[in-house]
């Protein structure tokens, strides 16, 4: 059985940076992809507006992929793409069983292994959408691979539910491309998706946004032919007499996407329900030693680059853990968060003499203008930073340098005040 | 005639009014002004589509309009895009359409497709 130090699942943006990131010339690094290419989502994100903060430059998808497989050019890793993962356990080591068209059914094993798998779309039946189960409902992404990988445009008369960006993104490509986009519903009382997104996706070309709405029938047997939409309450009841139909061809659907980690439930390590990811340290190891994750994997991006700059850190600490494998297990400590927050990665702080900066990305459960942001142990404020606005569609990252003031009893709390 | 618009230059998203007049009120900072005239007085946009290609591995190509293009011409511009048939090789950033509708704007390949091989496809 060939032996690997760290191997890699998904050669998406995560996976390409953490292959980075663990990179040395003394390891052997393994990336595996099921897609004939790497690249992953961005393949199909033929719009701009990646790689500002990553690569300084404004791209495309497609470009910013070029950009993050031209990087590992000269590096020494292996890469597998048409290659699944099919199973994966660990004893000692990993050993991770995959399945290709030259190699067949073949098992490995490693020390390290990343989830770089990155995310699935909620589809119909984790909302919960009444009416008939006529074809015609698809998810946002999957049109948008159908459109933009291969051609084809999945209906001429959409609605879309669902104010997530991708959602957005498709209500501008599909009207470029001459369907009619009637309107988008959302559920909560504010847009899911970036503002500018709101902007230039659906203000552009006059498309309503339905805010605290959600559609309440699907009409059509065989072919959908018609939704309705109502008007919800603040506990998402649905408000009598709201009622607005629309007669449609195609319902999609951009209501939310869930770290992809079914394949490996095999493993046991803690998870964090709010995130639906893996809980992680400051290290992005997971509770299962030797076991890292990132990206969407890990919890859901607003932002390719963060996905990007997260995935090559957890690379570069995979390969600190293969250097340093024989120190002693360290204590940990919680990461706590107030009511205010939704949730808080890292989840716990591993105490070792490493002193590095710990970055801590967060997501707010309502909109807030002039709030501040406390780091506190006990009843000792270790940090404190204002921010002027803050958004549930904008993921936070608040970097804390004072990781030697830390005490290694007391839990890390994140609190919020807010005006 | 009076516009309402939302500034996207940064997370705030302050809701602005423009008249006629160009006069802008909402704005909580200088760049909500600037923003609020330009999108008054002449808007453009990057157009991100796909052409077709002829290619063993592929069957769209992505591109851009290398610069932004005027918002009003975005869909006679997918119509010209639209009839464009490429074939492999294409490396990123070739121009696939030179200087569309005569807006001084090169619409450019966004992906290297290397394999003009069409025989299996």
């Amino acid at each position: 059985m060939k032996k690997h130090d760290i191997v890699i699942i998904g050669g998406g943006a995560g996976g390409l940076a953490a292959a980075q990131g663990a990179s040395a010339p003394h390891l052997d690094v393994l990336l595996l992809e099921k897609d004939a290419r790497l690249g992953g989502i961005l393949n199909q994100c033929i719009h701009t507006g990646f790689g500002l903060q990553h690569y300084k430059e404004e791209l495309t998808g497609p470009e910013y992929a070029q950009r993050a497989i031209r990087e590992l050019e000269g590096l020494p890793i292996t890469i597998k793409t048409n290659t699944t993962v099919i199973a994966i356990e660990k004893t000692t080591d990993f050993t991770i069983t995959y399945t290709n068209e030259s190699e067949g059914e073949t098992t490995i094993r490693a020390t390290a292994c990343i989830l770089t798998t990155g995310s699935f779309e909620r589809t119909r039946g984790a909302i919960k959408l009444p009416g008939t189960r006529p074809k015609g409902i698809i998810t946002a992404g999957s049109a948008q691979r159908y459109l933009n990988i291969d051609g084809y445009l999945v209906g001429k008369n959409i609605f879309i539910l669902g104010s997530g960006d991708i959602g957005l993104i498709m209500a501008r490509r599909l009207t470029l491309e001459g369907a009619q986009v009637l309107g988008v519903a959302e559920i909560l009382p504010h847009a899911s998706g970036l503002t500018r997104n709101i902007v230039q996706c659906l203000h552009d070309y006059d498309i309503p946004l339905y805010l605290s709405h959600t559609v309440t029938d699907i009409r059509g047997a065989g072919q959908l032919r018609g939704i309705t939409i109502s008007e919800v309450d603040a506990n998402f009841q649905k408000k009598p007499h709201t009622e607005k139909h629309f007669e449609v061809d195609t319902l999609m659907l951009s209501v939310g996407l869930i770290p992809d980690i079914t394949a490996f439930n095999g493993l046991s390590f803690a998870k964090d329900n709010r995130t639906n990811g893996a809980l992680v340290n400051q290290t992005f190891e997971t509770s299962l030693e030797g076991l890292f994750a990132a990206g969407n994997a890990l919890h859901i991006h607003d932002l390719v680059d963060d996905v990007s700059a997260e995935s090559l850190l957890a690379g570069k600490h995979a390969k600190a853990y293969l250097e340093n494998k024989n120190q002693k297990a360290a204590s940990h400590i919680d990461v706590l968060v107030d009511e205010h927050i939704n949730y808080c990665l890292p989840q716990r702080i591993q105490c070792t003499q490493d002193t590095d900066p710990i970055t801590f990305s967060l997501r707010v459960k309502a909109k807030h203008e002039k709030a501040t942001l406390k780091i506190m142990q006990g009843d000792k404020v270790l940090m404190t930073r204002k921010r002027q606005h803050l958004a549930p569609a904008e993921m936070e990252r608040i970097t804390f340098k004072n990781v030697d003031r830390l005490d290694d009893q007391t839990p890390l709390s994140l609190k919020l005040e807010v005006s | 005639m009076e516009k309402t618009m939302i500034c996207i230059l940064c997370p705030v998203g302050c809701h602005l009014e423009v008249d006629t007049d160009l006069n802008v009120e909402g704005n909580r900072c200088p760049r909500g002004i600037e923003y609020a005239k330009k999108e008054m007085t002449n808007p453009t946009r990057t157009l991100t589509t796909t052409v077709a290609i002829k290619s063993a591995t592929h069957r769209r190509l992505s591109v851009k309009s290398a610069h932004p293009l005027p918002k009003e011409k975005l869909f006679a511009c997918m119509a010209i895009i639209n009839n464009v048939l490429i074939t492999a090789p294409v490396h990123i950033g070739d121009i696939i359409v030179p200087n569309i509708l005569d807006t001084g704007v090169d619409i450019v390949a966004t992906n290297t497709i290397l394999n003009g091989d069409a025989a299996s496809g």
